[in-house]
């Protein structure tokens, strides 16, 4: 039976991820223990708060280079979530940090130019509308709405890894994925069915 | 296209939830978490509970409650209540709560919320300010389950808020509460024009076209109510309800209600 490891770096709510996942799998850990996600079928790296701090946590706890490990080397599945999905760029103005740099991507602050309209943070239901087909996504149609809370966002350096687009004034992109790596800025954890199939669909990878 | 939420708050009171009018007059409604798991079935899109006790029997909200809601609830929620230190923040949201609210103690310690949105991200820190003409003077935010008012203009405040780094800000009529006539238009959009963050309209809202224009008019990023979402028709029997999602998105893109 796969085990699957939610990363805990000390930052966010990792109970509600946990919650849902379990119903569909049994074996499920939260852990910050090397030799635990070292032996990960599936790695779980959700998050809220500052990026730099982040990368701190993730470091002091000894935990950066076995992640890299487990997902480039051993190539095992991983969906980042929200700040989680940040972390895989290579690079955030939040805090001035190089993230695993997985994706070619940069992490910049939200820019509107209506502020009454837009506020920041964007908080609340939006539609995630697809660029291409993908598992994660498999039986979601395009626009399916999901909860969102961010202040950045990730800037692709290129089209090829992007799986959706989100319109907050302009396009942002709100779901990647390469090779065995996944990240989604919203939280399927709090999206109702949508994200309950979202998740379900990553646990069949 | 993005659109605002809609939020039912539940109040507790003794651990049942109860529903006021002018912050007076707690009407006993019933079990709080019954009450989570039939918004789970209606979809609420997220949910605000406030202990209107905690302050002033100097507690924060229970614990024990936040897990219960976090083992039942589908959608994010926020919590509030009597919140006066970085660790029970940090107890909360272990606890499930995605966002906490702060009102008091924001007002008397704006560094206090400041430390909280470093510590814990500009998102999770919420501040609730209660507005209320003083007597034959100006509006003025209030604290302690308004029963005590500061220095602080609405607008003021909210800047001064803004400026602590917190995420969302929730503006609530006093004396529109449990009155379901409408929000307090220039108020709410008084502050959504001071400030650049999310801006929560709450009390007075008895329709959805109430929230249409807390949104449209006063651009309320969060629409939320009390008693539209658990009392029904005119003699206010009990009942919690919730708009359906199709109905939403129809009154977000049409502006109207029908």
């Amino acid at each position: 039976m796969q085990k699957l490891v939610i990363i805990d770096y000390g930052m966010g709510n990792l109970r509600s991820v946990e919650k849902k996942l379990l119903n569909f799998l049994p074996n499920i850990q939260i852990s910050s223990d090397p030799g635990q996600i070292k032996e990960a079928d599936k790695l779980v790296l959700p998050g809220v708060g500052h990026f730099g701090k982040a990368v701190n946590n993730i470091k002091n706890l000894g935990l950066w280079e076995i992640i890299n490990e487990v997902v480039l080397l051993k190539k095992k599945p991983v969906l980042g979530i929200c700040l989680g999905m940040q972390l895989m760029a290579k690079y955030s103005l939040e805090g001035n940090a190089k993230g695993f740099g997985w994706f070619d991507a940069d992490v910049v602050r939200l820019k509107v130019e209506d502020n009454l309209k837009y506020k920041i943070p964007h908080m609340g239901w939006n539609n995630v509308v697809a660029v291409k087909p993908s598992i994660l996504f498999e039986e979601i149609p395009s626009n399916s709405e999901f909860y969102f809370v961010h202040t950045f966002h990730v800037k692709s350096n290129t089209q090829q890894d992007i799986l959706s687009l989100t319109d907050y004034e302009s396009f942002f992109v709100s779901a990647f994925e390469k090779d065995n790596i996944f990240g989604v800025q919203f939280h399927p954890e709090k999206s109702h069915i949508m994200g309950e199939k979202l998740l379900s669909n990553f646990l069949k990878l | 296209m993005f659109r605002p939420r809609i939020i039912p708050v539940l109040l507790l009171q003794n651990k049942g939830l109860v529903k006021s009018v002018r912050f007076k007059d707690h009407r006993y409604l019933g079990d709080p978490i019954n009450a989570v798991k039939i918004f789970n079935d209606l979809l609420a899109d997220e949910l605000v509970f406030l202990d209107i006790s905690a302050t002033k029997e100097n507690r924060a909200i229970s614990l024990d409650f936040v897990k219960k809601v976090g083992e039942e609830a589908n959608m994010p929620f926020a919590v509030g209540g009597g919140i006066t230190e970085l660790n029970q923040i940090q107890r909360l949201i272990a606890s499930g709560a995605e966002k906490v609210i702060i009102n008091s103690h924001a007002s008397k310690h704006p560094k206090f919320v400041a430390e909280a949105a470093e510590n814990f991200g500009s998102s999770t820190i919420v501040v609730c300010m209660d507005v209320k003409k003083k007597f034959l003077g100006p509006l003025r935010t209030w604290i302690m389950g308004g029963h005590k008012s500061t220095n602080y203009s609405p607008t003021d405040f909210a800047k001064k808020i803004e400026d602590q780094g917190v995420g969302e800000i929730i503006v609530q009529s006093i004396d529109l509460d449990g009155m379901m006539n409408g929000y307090d238009i220039p108020l709410i959009k008084s502050i959504s024009e001071s400030v650049t963050i999310p801006v929560v309209a709450l009390g007075g809202a008895g329709t959805l076209n109430h929230m249409a224009d807390a949104h449209f008019n006063a651009y309320a990023n969060g629409l939320a109510a009390g008693s539209m979402f658990v009392y029904h028709g005119s003699r206010k029997g009990i009942l919690v309800n919730y708009p359906n999602r199709n109905e939403i998105t129809k009154l977000f893109k049409d502006g109207i209600n029908r």
